[in-house]
């Protein structure tokens, strides 16, 4: 059954009174600036609308609610006390611009932030602005820029990617007015660094590694890469979006990374939010120190003040109206202090431990691996290449299945170059039981997919919708509510659009 | 183990399926020569409960009683059911609504959303978020320079009266794409954009114009003039609006003619915190005709295999994930709690609540003016028209007054000065429905006592 639209649950004049404030008299603004129509908002009362956005959560799957093992997102428990702790009405209701005398509080934690997080990598020094992951992205590749600009070598504009690279490493590089240049794996999901060799010249600007790389595999040969591309002039970027790998175990900084970003909202458990917000804080070797993005938090005789270009003349510049994400620097600011400093290769311990278990356990239920080989990392990659090959059972219709069992589906077809494939990452923060229980809905889905093969492929059953026609969604776009009464007039307008 | 579940016994157990002695060996494969690190500046765990002590006395210490600042951020009531609600587990926890099938709430909200902010602008299409309002202006000129075919220079008109703090972003995030930002002065004697030297660019290929309304004065612009113009010679118009102040003001999708093509802004006003900066949300709507050009996520109604309605994300080969490196935008994650805390806020609004606050805001900034103006010696900069910020000029050092008036528990408004040298002594004030009419008169006061002689100003 579907929920009613919240337009479709008001009536004309009712409303949430107590959230009307009084104004004295009538608008006196000069008519010609002013709306003649009313916005179309839902005419509610609190009820309404409070039992409306309830229900609509109940058709959510969380990690409040299931497993959810989606690889590369990293979604482990997002702990109520940083949330409970960043709202605090001190941070809350503190003003972007407020007067630094009036800021210490908050200023102190995000200081602290940019040393921890500087212990943890390696790095020199870290900017906390980037507000998701491809904006910390961004803010890298704008610095590997500034830093070849500044040198004298703007001809370096080529980003070398490996192929099983997330989408927005090289969707960055093009922003960054750069090219993008991809580097094949070879079939042990290290990287062919003889084509890398081949590929580095006086154009290289730098290269973009996830390490452990989304095949969820260490690259073991990361100290060749790091010499082929540091002697041909370039530079490295680490994309942190696996850190919670090696938290803890690895400095990003000793494998050679001259810059990085680490998504808060993964390693350091600050929630994902239905698609956000993130923090994608950015953390620089001495070589692109200049170059950070402004401002970040300094510590001098007064106390701690903010960085802007007068401290950083050679900045890339600001990425935002103010400085980040705050409240979910705050967040992982929290987790940090809950989990300590020997909590932290913990986290890796336990992640990789889940990831190997399961991969194990599902191996052993028949299941085949694309990197049968090596170790896991805090994820694995499993392809269903044979399955669906005898069955005509994809990995589109486990991850469906997987739905009606109470799983949320890991990620599928990613990474790119693997076939029919699910990239599962549990986290730490599962306990063996949920992972047997995930190997168990598996191995059924496994027999069904051999005994009635149709029946996966009409999966989910169980869901609030079945599987919805994503070709009639963009070919006949509808991205917006219109009224019953207006709805014939928006018959013309797309009419004349066409 | 904060948050680890693992008994020995299960560890234990998990080992031995893997075969292996200890969970050190899963990490063989990295070199050891890598596997060394000293986390010494880290400090220790602590429990819940003394990091709660610990937060409690820092954010005090954060804590003031009257706010007047603005500059495109804004204290307003935030209905208590919209972050009950909001962080609830199912929305709190949830991630990008991938798989649609469950992920219907955020999706239904986010379609929900969108009608909403497409309506408040006037426009045909909205996305699901981008991060804040100065990073969606950057997107919105991107995708201007996409959208604009005639168009061959890939320059932009940037007014003066346009916050600062987003013309530096606009700058960062463009930077290496061959655009260039051309500024456009204000007229100083009314705020506003200076039609004359507007005109000086009549004749040349402009790609963009970015309208703010109002601008960072507060002051309301001549938007249909403004419209018309960007109409009349092949510029893209790209408006940048407070979404509060839309309740009471003309929609950029009907300014002048036919409406600016692109709006965009600050998503903060509606029920988010004012949290140092972030997270807010930026707003990015537009005409149907550009909808290929938009960047990041969009929720599409259609069909499930039954022929019932359901919502799933849709003209995905726009983004990164798809395209890579042709993609629209490199965004992936963007503010998705935000806009369901903003989706219930407007929905408890209403359009009458939400055009009672705006109105309130105006008329408390009039207020506001009044009280300050009637302190001899302060002046009102610019003229009316303005919504709910307004230019002081302070017959004193506005540093030491400001400074002054925050150790009473005001912050009193922001000094202009560092951004517009020649507004000396200059304060951009604000005041939204929060502020009562004691809470004004104290601001008068207070301004009062700082600037007078007694209060060692001079």
């Amino acid at each position: 059954m579907s929920e009613l639209l919240i337009f479709e649950r008001g009536r004309p004049g009712r409303a949430a009174r107590a959230q009307q404030p009084r104004p004295e008299r009538d608008c006196d603004l000069p008519e010609n600036l002013l709306r003649t129509q009313a916005p179309l908002l839902p005419e509610v009362s609190e009820l309404d609308a409070v039992r409306h956005y309830t229900r609509l959560s109940q058709r959510n799957f969380s990690i409040d609610t299931h497993f959810y093992p989606l690889g590369s997102c990293t979604m482990k428990y997002n702990p109520r006390a940083a949330n409970r702790l960043a709202m605090l009405p001190g941070f809350l209701e503190r003003h972007p611009l407020a007067p630094e005398s009036v800021s210490q509080g908050l200023m102190a934690c995000l200081f602290e932030l940019q040393e921890y997080l500087q212990a943890l990598t390696g790095m020199s020094a870290f900017s906390l602005t980037p507000m998701a992951g491809a904006q910390g992205e961004l803010a890298g590749v704008a610095m590997i820029r500034a830093h070849h600009l500044d040198r004298g070598e703007p001809q370096r504009t080529e980003i070398l990617v490996p192929d099983a690279a997330h989408g927005t490493n090289p969707a960055t590089a093009t922003m960054c007015g750069c090219t993008v240049e991809e580097l094949p794996t070879r079939s042990d999901g290290d990287l062919d660094l003889e084509t890398l060799q081949a590929m580095v010249g006086p154009r290289t600007a730098g290269i973009m590694l996830t390490n452990p790389s989304t095949l969820g595999v260490f690259e073991r040969q990361i100290g060749a890469i790091e010499r082929i591309v540091h002697e041909a002039g370039g530079l490295l970027y680490y994309d942190g979006a696996n850190l919670n790998a090696v938290l803890g175990k690895v400095l990003p900084a000793r494998m050679g990374f001259d810059v990085m970003h680490i998504n808060l909202h993964k390693t350091f458990a600050t929630p994902h939010g239905g698609g956000g917000p993130g923090s994608g804080v950015v953390g620089v070797g001495e070589a692109l120190r200049p170059f950070l993005p402004i401002p970040f938090v300094i510590r001098d005789q007064q106390g701690f003040r903010w960085a802007g270009s007068a401290d950083c003349p050679k900045t890339i510049g600001r990425l935002s109206a103010f400085m980040g994400n705050a409240g979910v620097l705050l967040r992982a600011y929290a987790y940090l202090r809950l989990v300590g400093r020997s909590g932290l290769s913990r986290i890796s311990d336990y992640a990789a431990l889940n990831a190997n278990y399961l991969m194990t356990a599902l191996r052993q239920a028949g299941f085949e691996m694309a990197f049968p080989q090596r170790r896991a990392s805090h994820e694995f990659v499993l392809t269903l290449k044979s399955v669906a090959k005898s069955t005509g059972v994809t990995a589109m219709d486990f991850a469906k299945a997987l739905l009606d069992e109470g799983f949320h589906a890991p990620t599928t077809y990613f990474p790119l170059l693997v076939p029919e494939c699910l990239l599962i990452e549990p986290t730490e923060t599962e306990s063996k039981q949920t992972l047997d229980r995930f190997v168990e809905a598996m191995t059924l889905l496994l027999e069904r997919a051999e005994r009635a093969p149709r029946e996966l492929k009409e999966a989910p059953l169980r869901m609030p919708v079945k599987r919805l026609d994503d070709v009639r969604a963009a070919r006949r776009l509808d991205v917006r509510y219109v009224p019953p009464t207006d709805a014939a007039a928006s018959e013309q307008l797309n009419a004349a659009g066409q | 183990m904060p948050f680890i579940p693992h008994t020995t016994e299960d560890t234990e157990q998990m080992l031995r399926t893997i075969g292996i002695a200890a969970i050190d060996d899963l990490f063989d494969e990295i070199p050891a020569a890598l596997r060394q690190i000293d986390l010494g500046a880290i400090p220790d765990a602590i429990s819940e409960q003394e990091l709660t002590r610990f937060m409690r006395r820092r954010a005090a210490r954060d804590e003031l009683d009257l706010c007047f600042l603005g500059a495109g951020a804004y204290e307003h009531h935030v209905p208590a059911a919209v972050w009950e609600l909001a962080t609830r587990g199912e929305y709190y926890t949830a991630y990008t609504p991938y798989q649609a099938e469950a992920s219907q709430g955020t999706l239904q909200v986010i379609y929900e959303y969108q009608t909403m902010m497409a309506s408040l602008t006037g426009e045909d299409v909205s996305n699901a978020s981008l991060y804040d309002g100065a990073s969606a202006l950057a997107e919105a000129v991107l995708m201007a320079v996409r959208a604009n075919r005639q168009s061959k220079s890939k320059t932009i008109l940037l007014p003066e009266g346009l916050n600062p703090l987003y013309a530096d972003t606009v700058r960062t995030i463009t930077a290496s794409q061959g655009i260039s930002c051309l500024s456009l002065p204000y007229d100083s004697s009314s705020g506003r954009i200076d039609t004359a030297a507007l005109e000086q660019h009549a004749a040349e290929d402009i790609t963009a114009l970015v309208i703010p309304q109002p601008n960072v004065f507060g002051a309301l612009e001549d938007v249909d003039a403004l419209a018309d113009w960007a109409l009349d010679h092949g510029v893209t118009g790209i408006a940048v609006v407070n979404p509060i102040s839309l309740a009471l003001l003309e929609p950029p999708g009907q300014w002048g003619r036919s409406g600016v093509p692109i709006a965009c802004g600050e998503g903060q006003p509606l029920g988010i915190p004012l949290s140092s900066g972030g997270p807010y949300f930026g707003f990015l709507t537009c005409r149907k005709s550009h909808v290929r050009q938009l960047p990041g996520r969009l929720v599409g109604r259609t069909l499930d295999l039954d022929g019932r309605p359901g919502f799933t994300l849709t003209l995905q080969a726009r983004e990164q994930h798809i395209r890579r490196s042709r993609a629209t935008s490199n965004i992936c994650t963007n503010q998705g709690l935000m806009v369901t805390a903003a989706t219930i806020h407007m929905s408890l609004l209403g359009p009458e609540g939400l055009r009672r606050v705006a109105l309130t805001c105006h008329q408390r900034a009039q207020a506001l003016l009044k009280a300050a103006t009637s302190i001899p010696g302060v002046e009102a900069v610019f003229p009316a028209p303005y919504f709910h910020e307004v230019v002081l000029r302070l017959p004193g050092d506005a540093g030491r007054v400001l400074a002054r008036m925050a150790e009473s528990g005001i912050a009193a408004g922001l000094p202009l000065e560092p951004w517009y040298p020649e507004l000396e002594n200059c304060v951009l004030a604000c005041a939204t429905e929060t502020k009562t009419e004691d809470d004004i008169a104290r601001y008068a006061e207070s301004l009062e006592a700082a600037l007078s002689p007694a209060g060692g100003m001079r």
